[in-house]
């Protein structure tokens, strides 16, 4: 991710901002310029998502890229927000934890490093609602 | 008209890492280590948690206690000695990340273990003098130990974050007092991984002079003595400092000990005297008082009279206790953590 791309998307990665179209009530995330149902008519406004979510399906990362190696093995999951969206990204959790239906809740983490003397990425990724005890 | 806490917010990553596992690396006795210093577990960060990362989660759960407007915040000052960036503030990424306004002055603070309290010192000026609403003063470390030094059995991460205003105060910041001289007991170089330290020239000259100075300088001040308090806190770089110097001052082993976390933490550096606050703020009641005195290495402190107000009972279980941060942990062995650490290079 480029300098300028991760700065133009720094406020939905961080804040988990998206759009809502007034005309027809979706929501979307990322957010969009235009409503693709209502089209002309839609009308578009930034809208804040509340974070809580569930998993709807998920895989465990065993082989990844370069700038994820050192973090594997990982989840990588489909969240559908409370609000509607789906969007992927990590799960932090015990691996023996995570499941299909589990309600999860944001968390402000490193997306990943340019380089050691690249810019950093930070954003959200997404927890267990709840921490279970550990056996 | 008097400034005080508005709201605060704690946050510890949730991997911890025993004593004795450290010291069988290094072929140290754990009970002796552990005994002396008082530490048997220290917090580790997340592969993907840093200072920054650390301050942003502490900083929404001081929001969410007392259900803050984020865009009344108009100054944002992070303390640590472990910012990401030589050259970027900390400070910009969690003002954007909680969601204040543009309209806002930020700085990264920088004075060893006692950066945090610095920036509350701040803020107290700049909503005392009307300059700002509110402010939001945090410390965060993910500190750093060199592989086989003493530090690596202490040095933790987790931050705190205050919201300093005038309106709704949970506890009044009644006066401060700090003590500050040029006394090179800790440093790290630019450019360096991990800090350097004077090894028992950091004792007497250093944290005993400071927090003593800095203290006694308040009780002076305000004319007040130990007993006047019903909780007292002092930076935590292990269990037996503190300890040890609330004894000095005349401060009872009950009066530390709801605010004495670093047993179970490890020292939070920027984190650590906050943390302490924070835990005793949990559980203090409408109209008790906490005696506060950081330290930060290079050396100075800065002291805290605090009277706890009625507001308290109604942020208090707002967000995550630090009793309920601590529960849980996931225990790391010593290969676990030297990755979680960056200390194996890619």
């Amino acid at each position: 991710m480029t300098v300028p791309r991760f700065w133009r998307r720094l406020k939905n990665l961080y804040r988990l901002i998206g759009t809502h179209c007034e005309n027809c009530g979706e929501y979307y995330y990322p957010p969009r310029n235009i409503c693709p149902g209502c089209r002309r008519t839609g009308h578009l406004v930034p809208f804040k998502f509340k974070g809580a979510g569930e998993v709807v399906t998920y895989t465990i990362i065993h082989s990844a890229g370069k700038d994820y190696a050192k973090h594997t093995p990982y989840i990588l999951a489909i969240i559908k927000l409370e609000e509607g969206p789906r969007l992927t990204s990590q799960v932090i959790c015990n691996h023996d934890d995570i499941h299909i239906g589990m309600k999860v809740k944001p968390a402000f983490r490193k997306l990943g490093e340019e380089s050691e003397k690249g810019m950093i990425y930070y954003g959200t990724k997404f927890i267990p609602m709840e921490i279970k005890a550990n056996k | 008209m008097s400034v005080g806490i508005v709201s605060y917010g704690a946050y510890i990553p949730r991997y911890r890492i025993k004593v004795e596992e450290i010291a069988k690396v290094w072929g140290d006795d754990a009970r002796i280590i552990s005994e002396g210093l008082m530490v048997f577990e220290k917090s580790v960060p997340d592969m993907d948690e840093d200072t920054i990362t650390i301050a942003v989660e502490a900083a929404n759960n001081a929001i969410k206690r007392a259900g803050i407007d984020a865009e009344r915040i108009e100054a944002v000052y992070t303390g640590s000695e472990s910012h990401p960036y030589a050259v970027k503030p900390t400070s910009t990424v969690v003002a954007e990340a909680i969601g204040t306004n543009t309209n806002l002055t930020a700085a990264d603070f920088e004075f060893a273990c006692k950066a945090g309290t610095a920036a509350i010192q701040a803020c107290m000026g700049l909503v005392g003098s009307g300059m700002i609403d509110l402010g939001m003063a945090i410390g965060s470390d993910v500190a750093q130990g060199a592989p086989g030094d003493a530090l690596e059995y202490t040095a933790a991460a987790g931050g705190v974050a205050y919201i300093i205003g005038k309106d709704d105060q949970a506890a009044e910041l009644e006066s401060t007092y700090s003590f500050t001289s040029d006394t090179p007991d800790f440093w790290r170089r630019e450019g360096m991984a991990y800090p350097e330290h004077g090894g028992r020239f950091t004792g007497e000259p250093a944290y005993f002079k400071h927090v003593t100075c800095a203290a006694n300088g308040l009780l002076e001040k305000i004319g007040t003595k130990p007993s006047d308090y019903d909780y007292a806190v002092f930076h935590q770089p292990n269990g037996k400092f503190p300890t040890r110097v609330a004894k000095m001052l005349g401060f009872s082993k009950e009066q530390i000990k709801p605010g004495l976390v670093v047993p179970r933490l490890g020292n939070t550096y920027s984190g650590s005297c906050m943390m302490g606050l924070a835990a005793t703020l949990d559980i203090a009641k409408p109209g008790e008082r906490i005696f506060v005195t950081s330290f930060g290495s290079g050396a100075g402190s800065d002291a805290f009279s605090i009277n706890v107000t009625d507001k308290i009972d109604d942020i208090r279980n707002g967000a995550p206790s630090v009793e309920q941060l601590l529960a849980n942990p996931i225990y790391l062995n010593y290969a676990e953590y030297a990755k979680h650490k960056g200390k194996i290079k890619f």
